[in-house]
């Protein structure tokens, strides 16, 4: 804690006010988020005496037999999330360095304002769109070219149906790309032109600037961006229900269908009248928050070890 | 510091890139056009042959504009080889936009434009044929603020070798640490090679800037204050560094400060307002000088 002369120690009551209520807000925010999980856990307890850690290896979900395993449901969050990301980060990347860094200034404020407007889109939308038009086009056209080409690895085998994990990530990838991007193109813009300019004075061109002067500058930043996304992607609900098939079962193919923890409590908590059912739906909704927390924390702990690594502090 | 063999250069050793690649362009210069000398007006000395050294560096007519706006007008300048020049006047004058012609650093921004000429080793570097790369090889450039790369000390230095040679790691090591002595900061941080560039002092960074300049072997070095962001002690170091690399190098400095423009300088250019008013060795420009601007400036009366 820094203890600038007239900050938190100053005794004016217009100081005192504001750090009181400063701080009454910070205490809120970490009661609510303390309050989620308590409460999460108290409704999921059932699921959690019943079921124990096998909650989380199995993946047999059975209404019928009162068998629940959550399993295929984080495996398909953590698959489609992950597609998504490996679809949108490089994406993003080269669409915020060609906005600060290549196009003319009139272009660069059309491709923003697209960019920006794909973020305006509602979730229910790409739904719709992602069922309607999207999976049709992928089940004729994309996804058996990546069988004809890289079939030969377990992920494209299967039936060619559209919807499924594949799309989903898809689909996710377009919803977060404009987020990720807004982040990276703020990143690259806050990079110090005094810097790059020390780098193409070296003889370096453009993308030898890029990449060993402005990305590395701004890592921190653009990770964050990155984790933005990550944050969107993995809760995404109404979308995904639409595009991932909603079937519960672990499959290699990415183009099987399959469900996520969001998808599958959108879709099965009207249903769910009987008690350990919904337990078992609600104790999915505190491991999504959980991955949700502990990745934002993994995260945090990893930036911090980059930055010290390349030398920037924070 | 060794020279490089030819054959260690990127281009020679890669024959894919020949014919093609921007780096290739050296093999074969173009015949420069020889200029027409203008007109210069009575300011500038009178003949290049006053520097009592060979000109590296011969500006003739050179203006500049940012946008609509001219901020620089018909400079002619004689930059002598292996001394150190200053470059001092006002604040707005101009003197960065000039020195930024050098190392055509002003082309990465769309409305800034030069015309004139600017002869090294004459050969015109504004001429579009010249090859930009192996321009910014041959002509560094040090900044008023240190720009340490987000990578190691280590990396830093061989951040220009690795960009324009291909050499073996041992060489690379050798190198590394000769620019590093060259540069009177081996002794200082030769067990910090893997920390990263950011953490050394404000005045550390600046020299290994300047190791990271000479490391690629340029011809021309341009500092534009480089001692402005560090402390007293520090600026005697990297006064006296700019005195050992003249023995090596043709240094280019712009400097607020007028006693260090004394001190270190052989040759003095004052500029006003986007004119080189006087120029000459800074022994006469500072004892005698012709013009009433120069002696109102360095006398302190304005700036
Ligand atoms: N990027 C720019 N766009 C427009 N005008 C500029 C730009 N950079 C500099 N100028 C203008 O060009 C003129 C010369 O600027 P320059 O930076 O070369 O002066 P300088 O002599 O280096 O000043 P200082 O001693 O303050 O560094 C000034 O009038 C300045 O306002
Ligand atoms: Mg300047």
């Amino acid at each position: 804690m820094s203890t600038r002369p007239g900050r938190l120690g100053s005794k004016r009551w217009p100081d005192v006010l504001f750090r009181a209520a400063a701080v009454t807000c910070a205490a809120l925010i970490c009661l609510l988020m303390a309050g989620f999980f308590v409460e999460l856990a108290r409704n999921a307890w059932p699921s959690i005496r019943a079921f124990g850690f096998g909650f989380l290896t199995t993946s047999t979900w059975n209404p019928v037999t009162r068998t629940f395993g959550a399993l295929s449901s984080i495996y398909g969050t953590l698959l489609s999330t992950l597609l998504a990301l490996l679809i949108a980060v490089p994406l993003s990347l080269a669409t915020a360095l060609f906005l600060v860094k290549l196009a003319p200034p009139g272009l660069a404020k059309w491709v923003r304002q697209g960019v920006e407007l794909l973020a305006a889109i509602p979730s229910i939308i790409f739904g719709m769109w992602g069922l309607f038009v999207f999976a049709p086009y992928m089940a004729d056209h994309v996804q058996p070219f990546l069988q004809k080409v890289l079939g030969f690895l377990p992920f494209f085998r299967g039936p060619t149906m559209g919807i499924g994990i594949f799309t989903s990530g898809v689909i996710l990838a377009l919803m977060v790309i404009p987020f990720i991007t807004a982040v990276m193109r703020d990143v690259f813009t806050m990079t110090p032109p005094v810097l790059e300019e020390a780098a193409y004075g070296m003889g370096a061109t453009t993308w030898e600037v890029v990449r060993n002067v402005t990305i590395p500058y701004g890592v921190r930043g653009l990770a964050g961006g990155v984790f933005l996304g990550l944050g969107r992607a993995i809760g995404e609900t109404m979308a995904v229900t639409f595009v991932i098939g909603n079937n519960h079962q672990l499959s290699a193919s990415l183009f099987a269908a399959g469900n996520s923890i969001a998808s599958t409590l959108a879709n099965e908590f009207t249903e769910a009248s009987e008690p350990l059912y919904r337990s078992s739906l609600i104790e999915l909704g505190l491991i999504l928050l959980a991955m949700t927390f502990l990745i934002q924390v993994a995260a945090h702990l990893w930036l911090n070890r980059l930055g010290r690594a390349s030398g920037r502090t924070a | 510091m060794q020279e490089v063999p030819a054959e260690d250069r990127r281009e020679d050793l890669d024959p894919v890139a020949a014919g093609e690649s921007p780096r290739d362009a050296r093999s074969a210069p173009p015949a420069p056009p020889v200029p027409e000398v203008r007109d210069r007006g009575p300011h500038a000395v009178a003949d290049p042959s006053t520097l009592e050294a060979p000109a590296k560096i011969l500006v003739r007519g050179l203006d500049f504009w940012y946008g609509d706006r001219q901020v620089l007008f018909g400079n002619d300048l004689e930059v002598a080889e292996r001394r150190v020049t200053a470059i001092i006047g006002p604040s707005g004058c101009g003197k960065s936009t000039h020195i930024r012609v050098y190392n055509r650093m002003f082309e990465l921004y769309r409305d800034q434009r030069a015309s004139g000429t600017v002869l090294l080793d004459g050969e015109n570097l504004l001429d579009p044929e010249m090859d930009l790369i192996d321009l910014r090889r041959r002509v560094g450039m040090i900044f008023q603020r240190p720009t340490p790369f987000p990578m190691s000390v280590f990396d830093n230095v061989a951040y220009g070798l690795r960009l324009h040679y291909r050499i073996s790691r041992s060489q690379l090591e050798e190198r590394v640490e000769s620019a590093l002595r060259g540069a009177a900061l081996w002794d200082e941080v030769n067990d910090k090679l893997d920390e990263p560039g950011t953490a050394l002092s404000g005045g550390q960074q600046q020299r290994l800037c300047i190791a990271r300049a000479i490391a690629v072997e340029p011809e021309v070095l341009l500092m534009d204050e480089p001692t402005s962001a560090v402390d007293p002690v520090a600026t005697a170091k990297l006064e006296e560094l700019v005195d050992t690399l003249k023995d090596q190098y043709t240094i280019v400095i712009v400097t607020h400060n007028m006693q260090q423009a004394a001190r270190i300088s052989d040759f003095t250019a004052f500029f006003y307002k986007g004119y080189v008013v006087e120029f000459g060795p800074t022994e006469r420009i500072f004892t005698n000088p012709s013009e009433r601007q120069t002696e109102d400036y360095i006398t302190g009366r304005f700036g």
